[in-house]
């Protein structure tokens, strides 16, 4: 029951990262151009909404609606040089792979089957990482 | 109602529709972060053996691993059923400019074929950007802990300052790759 749920909002956020073109290269070239106002404005709306839905969830202390426990929001732990660094590589790969780890998926499914490439890259990116930890920066 | 889902959804649908699964997600207890199911499959095919990053209980990860799952079947589904035309209408001048850098087919579809089409797969110099591209994005997530789902929208809704630090990152490596080092290496 649980699966089926969580499978049915998968393909609600697959269906709407391809319908919305948040999926395609050619959009994330054009947004790092700044030649159009679409992946912003995207981003910016679900900003916007995201921030009201946040804030009623935590101020009327909504419970979940699976098992009824708490919603718990948690914040980000502090600091800023593994979120700068981490962020400029995120970049470095998101320009030059049009994909983020969203709607890679999306786009296997959509049939661009040399997707499989950036996953699997994707995935040795993130066991490097674990790899490393301890020696980089956080 | 059905000929508007059809076409390419505008930003203004687009955004509060991200939205909603991220509603969905916290609603049903859940956190909204795609690129953990990265680290999930690293510890799914044994990689906390040796690495204590990914000594973790996985199993309970498993829902994400299931929406990530469903994304490629809505992937399928928009792509099949839900679409009259997959081309991505972006501005002339990107068209222009990328038409200049061989891809030709800008404006046309909804992946440039050079990278992303079946011939990519014979292709050292296509095999080469993809393996680069997907490489630094799983690392730099896991390194910044999150991607645009877990710090663009997750995080930022929630008004975290590390998360803004994160997605001007993303914007400053985006920016450096795109303006300086694709033109070259496309």
């Amino acid at each position: 029951m649980r699966t089926l749920l969580y499978f049915s909002i998968g393909i609600l956020f697959g269906i709407t990262m391809f319908k919305s073109e948040a999926a395609s290269w050619f959009r994330i070239y054009e947004m790092f151009q700044f030649n159009a106002f679409h992946m912003y404005g995207i981003i910016g709306s679900a900003l916007f909404c995201g921030a009201i839905i946040t804030f009623l969830l935590k101020k009327f202390k909504v419970n979940s609606v699976v098992d009824g426990e708490p919603i718990v929001i948690p914040n980000k732990e502090s600091g800023w040089k593994r979120y700068l660094f981490g962020g400029i590589f995120f970049g470095f790969g998101w320009a030059i792979s049009g994909a983020c780890p969203g709607p890679m998926f999306t786009v296997l499914g959509a049939g661009f089957l040399p997707i499989v490439v950036v996953i699997a890259a994707a995935t040795l990116g993130t066991f490097c990482y674990g790899l490393l930890q301890k020696r980089l920066p956080h | 109602m059905i000929e508007f889902l059809l076409q390419p959804w505008p930003w203004y649908f687009s955004g509060p529709m991200i939205a909603f699964v991220l509603f969905l997600l916290l609603w049903t207890g859940k956190s909204f972060g795609m690129s953990s199911n990265l680290r999930t499959l690293c510890a799914a095919m044994g990689a906390g053996k040796n690495l204590s990053f990914f000594q973790f209980d996985w199993k309970a990860q498993r829902w994400n691993l299931v929406v990530a799952t469903g994304a490629v079947l809505g992937g399928f589904i928009a792509a099949n059923f839900l679409s009259t035309s997959t081309a991505v209408a972006i501005s002339p001048a990107t068209i222009l400019q990328l038409n200049e850098m061989g891809i030709l087919d800008a404006g046309q579809s909804y992946m440039p074929e050079k990278l992303f089409g079946l011939n990519a797969f014979g292709s050292v110099k296509s095999i080469f950007l993809l393996s680069l591209g997907g490489f630094f994005v799983g690392f730099g997530a896991r390194y910044a802990g999150g991607c645009t789902s877990g710090h663009a929208i997750s995080g930022l809704s929630n008004f975290q300052l590390p998360s803004l630090i994160a997605v001007i990152g993303f914007f400053v490596g985006g920016l450096i790759v795109n303006h300086f080092i694709l033109p070259i290496l496309l």
